[in-house]
């Protein structure tokens, strides 16, 4: 047994024992930022890149400072890059409606998969819809994994936006975004990459990776609920229309008609997120401060525990590789007969939160051909004592719903 | 929180040995009842006499434990019922899930009464009530729609 480090740091622990295991769709918050965001409405509320008194300047310092923060965390060439939305499916349909509708045409591709969140899908459908560029699904085989022949043969010349989830929410697979930007560049087209998943475990490096569009959500990293992230190269930026209009994004307006303000501030129109922002510096540090390796370490042996545990009963299944260290400490299971959404509230029963459902992925579900899963999701501050007290949960199911003695 | 009282017996019973799934002949109205929100999906199929008395009924599709067993549950209570009985049970039904039911409504729903607890798991609300405001919706609103085979959603807001 190790013991969790960090778990202390996480109030709601003390204050509603429970196990969490619902990280994939939302992180707990370290007392540090729930702190940050305090002291930023008591020492600098002001609203930020207006005032020309000292508050709105220390508002819009520490909106301009998160906004550093973030470049440096994903390695962004430019905080020009950089632009705060509520969250990834926003900063998504961002670069739906103004890249994908002003740059796609018909005879374009747009290629996706089917094991995208809905909001990396349901764009992309408006997008070829409304452009007649045709939409081309990536079908991955059961671990997860998309062949060669199957890149090969659905991203043709004729693709010019790929846009896939860096991890799965529902596999916790990697994709391979590098290999998947190289062959869209050829194409002289963009990859735009959902890193909701990604982010908050892994170190991402935008220019690594090739991404032209990286999407994530501030609270899936133990940032405040509302604010998120759209990373976007600077010169796709630059040709690209705003997305929304009015305060905050505009250099000039008369009554017929307006010019841009400069990035990123053309793509934050009205009243931004400030405290949000700084909220989420904090959550960047603290997760700096823990550091991937330990995350990483963490989450595949409190994963291999799972698996190891779930071998041992037939009734139970996991989707997605067999190897733990390839689920970014997700699990997504089903037990036979049970339905997940009657195993959810029997854990709930013993204060073990997990998710059960379609996880915005019904798509994914009809293709492996089950209806619900349940999802255990890790994140740092889960320790052995939370696996012990799920499987202890999980072996109860079956018996509590009728089968067997 | 009664999670022992509503997995019981009468729920894993009417779940895992369910009387009225399947088809019936001679239905004279179907719907199909859905919780978007979790993927509970049931069709319901009645046949309802000229005398207005709920002949037979069955139901198919696929959901938890508590969306199954409540509709089996409920095709017990009703078959053989009037139209009118069938609803005034379902008004106990709704009543009983959100915590206002008397002793003699639990008294009267029988074995639905089993489900009482379902109220302080307001997660599971929706779960219950589907098969009941499935059948509420093809007496009250569709009946003469006839064999139209329709399709409604229901979520609650909680």
């Amino acid at each position: 047994m190790t013991e969790n480090r960090f778990k202390k740091d996480f109030p709601i622990f003390d204050n509603v024992p429970c196990v969490y295991l619902d990280s994939a769709a939302t992180a707990q918050r370290p007392a540090q930022v729930i702190e940050a965001q305090k002291r930023f409405y008591e020492t600098m509320n002001a609203n930020p890149l207006r005032g020309l008194y000292e508050l709105s300047i220390a508002a819009t310092d520490a909106y301009e400072e998160a906004r550093i923060c973030v470049r440096d965390f994903i390695n962004a060439a430019d905080e020009a890059e950089i632009i705060f939305t509520r969250n990834a499916t926003e900063s998504l349909n961002l670069v739906a409606y103004s890249y994908g509708l002003n740059f796609l045409h018909e005879g374009d591709e747009i290629v996706t998969t089917v094991m995208e969140h809905h909001s990396n899908m349901l764009p992309w459908q408006m997008v070829a819809e409304k452009t007649g560029a045709k939409l081309i699904y990536l079908e991955p085989d059961m671990d997860g994994i998309f062949s060669r022949e199957e890149l090969d043969r659905k991203i043709t010349e004729r693709c010019k936006l790929i846009a896939i989830t860096h991890v799965s929410n529902v596999f916790g697979c990697v994709n391979p975004v590098k290999e998947l930007a190289d062959r869209v560049h050829r194409n002289k087209g963009v990859i735009v990459v959902d890193g909701a998943q990604s982010v908050p475990h892994m170190k991402v490096d935008v220019r690594e990776l090739g991404a032209d569009f990286l999407a994530f959500s501030g609270h899936k990293l133990m940032a405040p609920f509302g604010i998120g992230v759209c990373y976007g190269r600077r010169e796709l930026l630059e040709a690209m229309p705003p997305f929304l209009t009015g305060g905050e994004m505009i250099e000039y307006v008369k009554l017929d008609g307006a010019t841009w303000a400069e990035l990123p501030h053309k793509f934050e129109a009205g009243t931004v997120n400030p405290a949000g922002a700084y909220g989420l510096k904090a959550a960047i540090e603290y997760l700096q401060g823990v550091g991937f390796d330990y995350i990483r370490e963490t989450e595949d042996r409190l994963t291999a525990r799972i698996f190891e545990e779930f071998s041992k009963l037939p009734y139970m299944h996991v989707y997605g590789s067999k190897d733990p260290a390839n689920h970014s400490g997700i699990t997504a299971f089903t037990i036979d007969g049970v339905h997940p959404h009657d195993i959810s509230s029997i854990l709930d029963a013993d204060k073990v939160n997990i998710r059960a459902g379609h996880h915005c992925a019904q798509p994914l579900m009809e293709y492996l051909k089950v209806g619900n899963t349940a999802r255990a999701s890790l994140y740092l501050y889960n320790d052995d004592e939370d696996i012990d007290r799920f499987i202890e949960s999980v072996k109860k199911v079956r018996g509590i719903m009728g089968y067997g003695a | 929180m009664g999670l022992e009282s509503i997995y019981g017996e009468i729920l894993n019973e009417h779940n895992l040995r369910p009387s009225h799934r399947g088809n019936i002949s001679g239905a004279t109205i179907r719907l199909e009842g859905k919780n978007p929100t979790c993927g509970d999906d049931i069709y319901l199929e009645l046949k309802v006499g000229e005398d207005g008395i709920i002949e037979d009924g069955a139901f198919s599709g696929s959901g938890c434990a508590i969306s199954q067993a409540s509709v089996d549950i409920m095709l017990d209570m009703i078959i053989g019922e009037s139209k009118e009985r069938a609803l005034e049970l379902c008004g106990k039904f709704m009543g009983m899930i959100h915590g206002k039911a008397t002793e003699d409504d639990l008294d009267d729903l029988d074995e639905a009464a089993a489900l009482k607890d379902i109220s302080h798991m307001p997660a599971r609300v929706k779960c219950a009530v589907l098969g009941w405001h499935t059948m509420e919706e093809m007496l009250k609103n569709r009946e003469s729609e006839g064999h139209a085979r329709g399709e409604h959603e229901y979520c609650t807001t909680e």
